[in-house]
């Protein structure tokens, strides 16, 4: 134990998201229109739209959401906003 | 005794500025402050070096002491030297914050001019407002004149810093804070390097090595965190004497956890802390010379108390009188409870130990009611 209850930590893995995590989110890629608004609103910036130009259907895309597990915590966020209902959350 | 250092000053000082003289030296980092008769002599003079330039001290003028002893824990927490200075109510305001910053180790310096605490509404000196404090974990020091207050500020910092428990010095409210006094200041040099430079081993600032401060300790682990607080408060009792030793190497001055004077031989010994141990000086030198066995014992650390160490020096005594500035309202008073629990440990408890209470809201006490004190005839509970 340390002095004064002090915590120390690891940098290396100190900040990721422990095992408590209940549910997480999934992005169906197909769904994904790339718009952004998920990256906004995550709380733990952990989601990146990756910049890949892809054409399925030929509709031109901007890239698919990406999410971070090591730092998401599963709040939910991100499929409360999603416009195309392509992030559900699922149990482990 | 070393021989006087030829530059070492001799100014005449109130309490107030001998113990802001001392945080001159000490330089502190940063000095939450929140104003409050009679501690203010401390800051108002302390604020003006920093306004001359000569400390370098980021002085935070916080809206209550709450505050300012809130942002003394982030402060020392963050790992700045941190020192403040507070009175009466706003001790009483800080009291929350008193546990946190024992409770998180943080060696933070508060001078403290004990004042009566309200209602009626007092501004006068007594013991109430730091008796209040005495079980919050912090190391307490007691002053009697301003030359004790110049000395025990430096000593205390040190001391903070070394078993890492907030500390604080404490001198009577206007009979020490206001009362100017002759005292011998050391040379700044000496002092800065008997306290050395202060490097937190754990800050928040510290963006390397990230640290979580106050996090929760439940069934499992507080009772552990509290027990490790015991034993630095107790290893506190042997650190003490060994700083003060080495500052009476610099200074000539020795406070051992309490001044004896003509105790050795004494059958009468009084027991007091604070300015009243003038008074009571005097009152024994008469006794003295009028063949009464009668002495004094001065109380300088009362938090960790110095169990043992008084009983042994009791030993030859056959009556103990204690005088106590502050009450505690539905049992014994303070300083007699425990001169009873220390005495209580000897094999042969035969004591004859009377408790007085006196100077409450700044009432004064005099050679005279003293001398009836020791003589017997003043029966009643309170010297009035």
């Amino acid at each position: 134990m340390e002095i004064g209850s002090v915590i120390k930590h690891d940098l290396n893995k100190a900040p990721h998201t422990g095992d408590w995590r209940y549910m997480h989110p999934e992005v169906d890629k197909k769904k994904c229109i790339g718009c952004g608004t998920c990256v906004l609103f995550c709380p733990e910036a952990a989601i990146t739209v990756n910049g890949k130009q892809e054409t399925m259907n030929s509709k031109k895309k901007k890239g698919t959401a990406e999410i971070d597990y090591d730092y998401c915590k599963g709040c939910g966020v991100c499929a409360e906003v999603c416009p195309e209902k392509a992030i559900i959350m699922k149990k482990k | 005794m070393t021989e006087r250092n030829v530059n070492n000053k001799k100014l005449a000082l109130t309490g107030g500025a001998a113990a802001a003289e001392a945080l001159k030296q000490i330089e502190p980092e940063v000095m939450p402050i929140y104003p409050i008769t009679p501690q203010t002599p401390i800051i108002e003079t302390y604020a003006k070096f920093q306004a001359d330039g000569l400390v370098d001290t980021e002085i935070i003028k916080v809206e209550s002491e709450h505050s300012a002893l809130s942002a003394a824990i982030g402060s020392s927490a963050a790992g700045a030297r941190t020192v403040t200075a507070t009175s009466s109510q706003g001790l009483a305001l800080m009291h929350e914050m008193l546990y946190i910053a024992s409770g998180m180790r943080l060696p933070i310096l508060m001078v403290i001019s004990a004042r009566a605490l309200s209602a009626p509404i007092n501004i006068h000196g007594d013991h109430s407002d730091v008796m209040g404090a005495r079980d919050a974990g912090w190391i307490q020091i007691f002053c009697e004149n301003a030359q004790e207050v110049y000395d025990k500020t430096i000593l205390g910092i040190k001391l903070a810093e070394k078993v890492k428990l907030p500390v604080m010095v404490i001198m009577d409210g206007f009979n020490t804070s206001h009362s100017v006094e002759n005292l011998e200041i050391l040379e700044t040099e000496i002092i800065k390097k008997f306290i050395g430079e202060y490097k937190a081993e754990t800050s928040l600032l510290n963006v390397e090595n990230p640290m979580t401060y106050g996090p929760v300790a439940l069934q499992n682990s507080y009772f552990e965190f509290r027990i490790d607080q015991e034993k630095a408060m107790n290893e506190a009792i042997e650190e003490y004497k060994r700083i003060a030793k080495d500052y009476a190497k610099i200074s000539g001055r020795n406070y051992d956890y309490f001044e004896e004077y003509k105790t050795k031989d004494a059958e009468k010994v009084m027991i007091l802390a604070g300015s009243a141990a003038g008074t009571a000086k005097v009152a024994v030198d008469k006794l003295r010379s009028q063949n009464e066995k009668a002495g004094l014992l001065k109380i300088n650390l009362f938090r960790p108390f110095p169990r043992k160490e008084i009983a042994v020096a009791l030993k030859n005594a056959k009556e103990v009188i204690v005088l106590d500035r502050a009450q505690s309202i539905g049992t014994n008073p303070p300083f007699y409870a425990e001169i009873v629990n220390s005495l209580y440990q000897m094999p042969d408890t035969k004591y004859k130990i009377r408790s007085f209470v006196y100077g409450l809201g700044g009432r004064d006490i005099f050679q005279k009611q003293i001398e009836d004190v020791f003589s017997g005839k003043h029966k009643e509970k309170y010297i009035k």
